[in-house]
């Protein structure tokens, strides 16, 4: 590779609090516009901003899940510009004293660092007329401001993602982390979660930083990827023809796969941030860092360390339950359920194999399914009753139609016969009907033998009506034969 | 301590706070800024190295309100107020760019 | 003229209706309103309904069934609420401020908003959109600002009390001038909810009233915790009956503040006279040095602007207000903006727009909140010393419309004596004491935060030995 991708994300995510950051009005996605509105929130004159605290409790959940710092006091302030979105034509957030700093996150054995993260305000939402919806082309457009108050964090990291795909594991990460403390719903297709990314390029082992390029809003993974790999290969193109990256603010166009400069021909951008007087200092205590900790859900990675220890199952299947939401605690239950037959990482086998394609067929979760259904299917193949394709099918069923594997089983009278002295009894009863059958198949070659064997098993099978255990019954004839 | 206020100056800082003014406005406010600017001097020129900043006068820390849900304002009432208004929507003539 | 205090207690035993009251402040509103223009709005209406109301209820407040005007920046649910600008365009507002509710439950009756320099910049009320306010004992002069509407009211005999709004000496100075009380209370004891904020650090509303005791009773009326202004102070209001008794009150004269430069002789007589009447009934009287008071106007001439350039940003012609066209949204709001703002508004937004700019928020807004701290350090000397300090409100009588307009810089020293308590966020109150050539002069009396008991009981025995 000729040259290093440096990447850089600010990650906006909503948080999932009842009412705004500032008012009593419902944070609540795809209501009729302007139906959650109050003089808050719509910056009447006169009117004055009251943090939540839960946004504050929130917060300071993430800053437990990525080891950020939490200084003794974080100051909002006042981010000016105009636009219209923004009802006071300044959005309340925070700058030289956020409420984290310093933290990390883990992805895939690398260290991200996490700068920051911060609290603020949500804008609304403008709807573009004409020019098929695109801004620059519509003759006008319309607010709706039920998104201006919604809690954000935006959670900076440091310049440490090196690839496209290191940068969606990153986000992948981060939104199982927010996900798995309960902060936000991190669906970036509703717009909760709303990704920045710095991009700047520099000859592979240069130390250096290149100038860089800040692309705004990229709402999806795969935008986010193909962005990325677009604005790298742009800048790469201007340092080897010479020319300079000029640092700026670009904007990705999903249908001309590029970024765009996001130049308007304003004045450049000179945000006059001071303390908003309307506020008073956060200054978390003790108390409400002591609750915090005490009701912190599991983290998906320390969720992953316990599934490979405690079940002894690979990571990538501990991945995998921990990804899906619901997948995990599914697992959970139906392993406490399991009595006597079969093990943890049987029922692991099944879940990401059998239930995960059901629930990826039938786009459902497994909040719907009964998991000591599960253990009850693992008890029945462990001891033997059913065999693996019985249990497959059996299981299929049980999934669908939300019954229990024993009921089915006997239903289907598919309960295999594994006693072995019926089994041994089934097999003297084929010799006796062969006489000299043992003399013959003595004398046979290996190759005959296995014929001879097979036909035995296919006797017994018939006779047994098709559900004899083959496992026990092969081990069987064979001690047989030799004797 | 900063130079003078210039035109350009004021002419940016225009820009900056959207006021389209007029160039007697810009002329009479490159002279009135500046005098009030030689005036604010005495504060620029202060030593105050060690002095930290007071941006409130209140000594209060983590005021917050539970998150609870409220009704709004009724929508009818709010947009009866705006300039123009469609579709339930506040209506704005073309944007020209994104939000920076 | 009746006291509140007065009127509240006749209502109350039902030896006079509010009705009654309030007819005889609309009849001398109906006489000299066209003269003194103290009004952006009366609300004779609704004040009459009011007023019945309150003589139908079985359960009078307060302040029952006493006329009250209101400065034309505070919310009214339903009735226009202008801050005496073009851009708010008769805008209605869909709520009504904290205070509103507050005066409406101790049984007061509102006869109308009155009239202020625009967006409460200017010292004058002639920066208003709607015309100027005339001194009801001068109309050749001004009323002081920017509440002149609320002060002229009081003093014409249009409203027994009125609210104002106190950032830079919005109160006070205009109380001088019209020869009423004007306090401005300590920062975070009188909701901003609903206040159109001017510069949010420093903006506190205060009442308006013919004598202190009415003063302290409407005080105690609006001071109350708010949830819903972050910046409210929580606890227990005290009261505010602490007679006059002055025995062993240490006073302190500010030197800078007698001594200073543009102090009318007039002016700075009655101060020293006052503190002579303290004295007198016992008072220990010295004098201190505030030094850095002098730094005072230039401090505030940075933090005001620069906290109003960004509180009047959202007067941008999209969800309320006046709109004038343009080809694209930013045209539309800067063309809005020109029209709708008035000179002195725009010049204040320019002011803090440029100190809040890249390059130069350390040499000006930093710098105004350093200076701030030095000026609160003054404050907590001086009170170790002493428990009340006098100085004058303003360093001039009323001056003649027009006197000031020319120069921004001349109009903005008539706060020398009063913006310093906005930055500290302390209390003070202007109390009239005596006149020059039939102008009235306010003398005024600071006390450290939540000082306010005591302030009241110095400002009571100054108004017993007034002229
Ligand atoms: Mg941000
Ligand atoms: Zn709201």
């Amino acid at each position: 590779m000729k040259y290093e991708i440096v990447i850089g994300l600010e990650v906006h995510a909503e948080l999932a609090t009842a009412s705004k950051l500032f008012c009593g009005c419902a944070n609540e996605f795809g209501g009729e516009p302007n139906t959650n509105i109050c003089p808050v929130c719509l910056g009447l004159p006169g009117s004055l901003p009251v943090l939540n605290e839960k946004a504050v409790e929130y917060a300071l959940r993430v800053a437990e899940a990525m080891h950020l710092r939490v200084p003794e006091r974080s100051v909002f302030a006042r981010k000016n510009y105009f636009y219209p979105d923004m009802p006071k034509d300044y959005q309340i957030s925070q700058y030289d004293m956020p409420i984290t700093i310093d933290g990390w996150l883990d992805v895939d054995g690398a260290r991200v660092g996490i700068t920051r993260a911060h609290l603020e305000e949500d804008t609304g939402k403008s709807l573009h007329m004409g020019g098929g919806g695109r801004i620059h082309d519509a003759e006008y457009s319309l607010i709706d401001y039920n998104r201006a108050g919604v809690p954000l964090l935006e959670i900076v990291s440091e310049p440490d993602i090196r690839s496209p795909e290191q940068a969606k594991r990153y986000v992948e990460e981060l939104r199982g982390a927010l996900l798995a403390i309960g902060v936000s719903d991190v669906k970036m297709e509703e717009g909760s979660m709303r990704i920045d990314a710095n991009v700047s390029v520099r000859p592979a082992g240069s130390e250096e930083l290149g100038t860089r390029c800040e692309i705004k809003n990229l709402n999806s993974l795969r935008s986010l990827v193909r962005a990325i790999e677009y604005e790298a290969e742009r800048q790469w193109a201007l340092v080897e023809a010479g020319e300079r990256v000029v640092q700026e603010t670009r904007h990705w166009d999903e249908e001309g796969g590029r970024t765009v400069s996001g130049r308007s021909k304003e004045e450049a951008h000179d945000y006059r941030y001071f303390p908003e007087p309307d506020l008073v200092p956060v200054a978390p205590t003790d108390e409400m860092r002591a609750h915090v900790r005490a009701t912190m859900p599991e983290l998906p990675s320390e969720r992953r360390a316990r599934y490979v220890q405690d079940w002894g199952i690979r990571e990538e299947d501990a991945r995998i339950l921990v990804d899906v939401p619901g997948l995990g605690a599914y697992a959970e239950t139906a392993v406490a359920a399991l009595d006597g037959g079969g093990t943890a990482k049987d029922v692991v086998n099944w879940t990401r194999q059998e239930v995960l394609a059901y629930l990826n067929e039938s786009g459902g979760s497994p909040a719907e399914l009964t998991p000591e259904m599960l253990a009850e299917l693992v008890g029945l193949f462990a001891a033997g009753k059913i065999s693996r394709s019985q249990a497959k099918d059996v299981l299929d069923e049980s999934l669908r139609e939300q019954k229990w594997p024993r009921d089915i089983v006997e239903e289907q009278n598919l309960s295999q016969v594994s006693d072995e002295e019926v089994l041994a009894q089934a097999i003297e009863d084929v010799l006796a009907a062969n006489p000299g059958f043992i003399d013959e198949y003595r004398a046979a070659d290996d190759k005959l033998k296995k014929k001879k064997q097979g036909f035995v098993m296919g006797q017994v099978r018939d006779a047994l009506d098709g559900k004899a255990n083959m496992q026990v019954l092969t081990r069987l004839l064979a001690q047989r034969l030799v004797s | 301590m900063a130079a003078r206020i210039t035109r350009q100056d004021v002419e940016h800082v225009a820009r900056l706070a959207r006021l389209a003014l007029t160039e007697a406005e810009v002329e009479a406010l490159t002279h009135e800024l500046g005098a009030i600017l030689d005036h604010a001097a005495e504060v620029s020129a202060l030593r105050t190295a060690d002095v930290p900043p007071t941006a409130h006068p209140l000594p209060l820390v983590n005021v917050l309100r539970p998150d609870e849900a409220r009704t709004g304002l009724p929508r009818d009432e709010v947009l009866a107020e705006a300039p123009e208004a469609e579709d339930g929507r506040f209506r704005v003539p073309r944007i020209l760019g994104e939000a920076p | 003229m009746t006291s509140a205090v007065e009127i509240a207690a006749g209502v109350r035993a039902g030896r006079r209706s509010a009705r009654d009251v309030l007819e005889e402040h609309l009849s001398r509103i109906d006489e000299r309103e066209g003269e003194i223009h103290a009004f952006n709005l009366v609300m004779a209406d609704q004040a009459r309904a009011a007023a019945d109301a309150v003589d139908a209820s079985d359960d009078k407040g307060p302040l029952a069934g006493v006329p009250i005007a209101v400065k034309d920046n505070m919310c009214t649910r339903g009735i226009p609420t202008t801050c005496s600008s073009r851009i708010l365009d008769e805008w209605k507002p869909p709520y009504d401020a904290t205070v509103i509710d507050r005066v409406r439950a101790a049984g007061a009756v509102i006869v109308g908003k009155t009239n202020l320099d625009e967006f409460a910049m200017g010292s004058s009320t002639e920066n208003s959109a709607f015309g100027p306010t005339r001194n009801p004992h001068d109309l050749t002069r001004v009323p002081g600002g920017s509440s002149g509407g609320s002060a002229a009211a009081v003093a014409a005999g249009f409203a027994t009390l009125a609210l104002g709004s106190d950032t830079g000496g919005s109160i006070r100075q205009p109380a001088a001038l019209c020869g009423v009380v004007g306090a401005k209370p300590t920062y975070g004891t009188v909701s901003r909810y609903g206040l159109i904020a001017f510069a949010s650090s420093l903006d506190q509303i205060g009442p308006f009233a013919s004598n202190i005791d009415d003063s302290a009773l409407l005080l105690e009326t609006i001071w109350a915790h708010d949830p819903c202004d972050s910046t409210s102070m929580p606890g227990a209001r005290p009261s505010l009956e602490t007679g006059s008794d002055v025995r062993g009150l240490r006073v302190g004269l500010i030197d800078e503040m007698v001594a200073a430069d543009g102090i009318e002789p007039a002016v700075r007589d009655a101060v020293v006279r006052a503190s002579d009447a303290l004295a007198a009934a016992g008072a220990e009287v010295g004098s201190v040095s505030l030094p850095s008071t002098r730094y005072g106007i230039s401090a505030y001439y940075l933090i005001a602007p620069a906290e109003a350039s960004s509180n009047l940003a959202r007067y941008d012609g999209v969800r309320y207000g006046i709109r004038v066209p343009g080809n694209d949204v930013a045209e539309m709001n800067a063309n809005t903006r020109d029209a709708g703002f008035g000179a002195e508004v725009k010049r204040r937004i320019m002011l803090g727009t440029y100190a809040l700019s890249a390059g130069y928020y350390d040499a000006y807004y930093g710098q105004a909140q350093r200076v701030r701290t030095l000026i609160v350090r003054d404050f907590d000397r001086a009170y170790e010393q002493f428990d009340v300090l006098l100085a004058p409100t303003s360093p001039t009588v009323a001056f003649e419309l027009g006197a000031k307009t020319a120069d921004p810089l001349a109009m903005y020293l008539c706060d020398v004596c009063t913006v310093p308590v906005n930055l500290s966020g302390q209390c003070a109150i202007s109390v009239p004491f005596g006149d020059a050539a039939g102008l009235p002069i306010g003398v005024q009396v600071l006390a450290p935060a939540l000082g306010e008991p005591v302030m009241f009981r110095a400002a009571r025995a100054i108004e017993q030995a007034a002229p």
